[in-house]
């Protein structure tokens, strides 16, 4: 801040921080409530393939979207039952 | 053709219950048979914006529950002869307002010949919105330059593209329109609040006016007449021209510009 906008009691143009700022988290809420309803569907799907091959507990499949930069990753986690 | 409109927002306290008092009052000043709705279960206030607090006899609730007859609850307006207040329970709770009761009394008024129905939401993304929301052929988005409005109104937009009646039978989309309320010219020019066009640029829906902040309002408020009502002020024109542009109007944006106050007027003061 200048010394003129100090006696002049000048505020901080802060409007271009706000508009970024939502910029960033309407895209993010955006592609989260388009993102998750599949999930659900695609984890029930997954337990269905794999258990075919070897049994599976279907807690055991994980699977989350994750915003990683640019970049969603569909995350895919699965623990093989002990003793194989 | 009865068209419903729903006023909602998301966040509380923007501006939705002035614009469903002045839009409702705009629509039957131009000769529309208009009614108006709070959904506010539990938090009744458009019957204090409209100015018939004291003639509220049955509610929206007694309507649904079968307790009172459509005609004996709405409340003719003081100011227009065309336009009729349901007011909201006080006493019930929100999960009185069913979708089949709901979606009963929107019927009779459509029997009944109106052109307009308009929905004054509650706050939130919660049933009492939600019911507000579900049959509406129209949406008007209320949100302030501010953030968290923003963000509130991208939500409730994303509720009315799933959860309205439209949407789920997969007709023709709920129309959606932007009014941006409580906006001053001087802080957006300034840098300190968000423009009208950031705000439309986040939302990308259409712009349906841009509402000043305004002492008249709450002038509106005391007395119990809407905004647009108070003659000549900044907000009531601002009105008038956003039902023009809904009817397919083409209005300017006025008071949207900054104009620096000349050397007499920042000497001598004055608004
Ligand atoms: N254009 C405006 N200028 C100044 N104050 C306003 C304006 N619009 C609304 N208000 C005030 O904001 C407050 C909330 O308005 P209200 O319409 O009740 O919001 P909501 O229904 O969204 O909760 C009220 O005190 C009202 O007088
Ligand atoms: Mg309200």
């Amino acid at each position: 801040m200048s010394w003129l906008s100090l006696i002049f009691g000048e505020k901080k143009a802060t409007a271009s921080v706000a508009k970024e700022r939502l910029q960033l988290i309407i895209a993010h809420e955006r592609a989260c409530a388009s993102g998750p309803d599949f999930l659900p569907e695609l984890q029930k799907d997954l337990v269905a393939v794999i258990s075919k091959y070897f049994p599976v507990n279907p807690d055991d499949i994980k699977v989350g979207l994750e915003k990683q930069g640019n970049y969603e990753v569909l995350e895919v986690n699965i623990v093989l039952p002990e003793g194989r | 053709m009865t068209t419903i409109i729903t006023v909602t927002s998301g966040k509380g306290g923007v501006g939705k219950t002035t614009t469903s008092a002045s839009i409702a009052s705009g629509l039957a000043l131009r000769g529309f048979k208009t009614a108006v709705i709070d959904f506010d279960v539990g938090l009744r206030n458009l019957d204090l914006i409209m100015g018939c607090e004291r003639r509220v006899v049955y509610d929206f609730v007694n309507v649904i529950q079968g307790d009172a007859n459509l005609h004996q609850a709405l409340i003719k307006d003081k100011h227009c002869d065309n336009l009729f207040v349901l007011p909201a329970s006080q006493t019930r709770d929100k999960d009185a307002l069913t979708e089949e009761g709901v979606e009963k009394v929107l019927k009779e008024l459509e029997h009944q010949g109106f052109d307009y129905i308009v929905c004054d939401s509650p706050a939130g993304i919660e049933h009492g919105a939600v019911m507000a929301l579900t049959f509406a052929d129209e949406a008007i988005v209320v949100t302030n330059p501010e953030v968290s409005s923003v963000r509130d109104s991208d939500r409730i937009l994303g509720i009315i593209q799933s959860k309205s009646r439209r949407a789920i039978e997969g007709r023709e989309p709920v129309k959606e329109h932007l009014l941006v309320t409580r906006y001053s010219p001087k802080r957006a020019h300034e840098g300190e609040m968000l423009t009208y066009t950031d705000i439309q640029e986040l939302l990308r829906i259409p712009l349906l006016g841009v509402i000043p902040e305004s002492e008249a309002v709450l002038q509106a408020s005391n007395q119990g007449i809407p905004a647009i009502h108070q003659k000549g002020t900044p907000v009531a024109d601002a009105y008038q021209d956003a039902i023009g542009r809904f009817l397919g109007e083409e209005h300017p944006l006025r008071f949207v510009e900054y104009e620096k106050p000349g050397l007499i007027k920042r000497l001598f003061g004055g608004k």
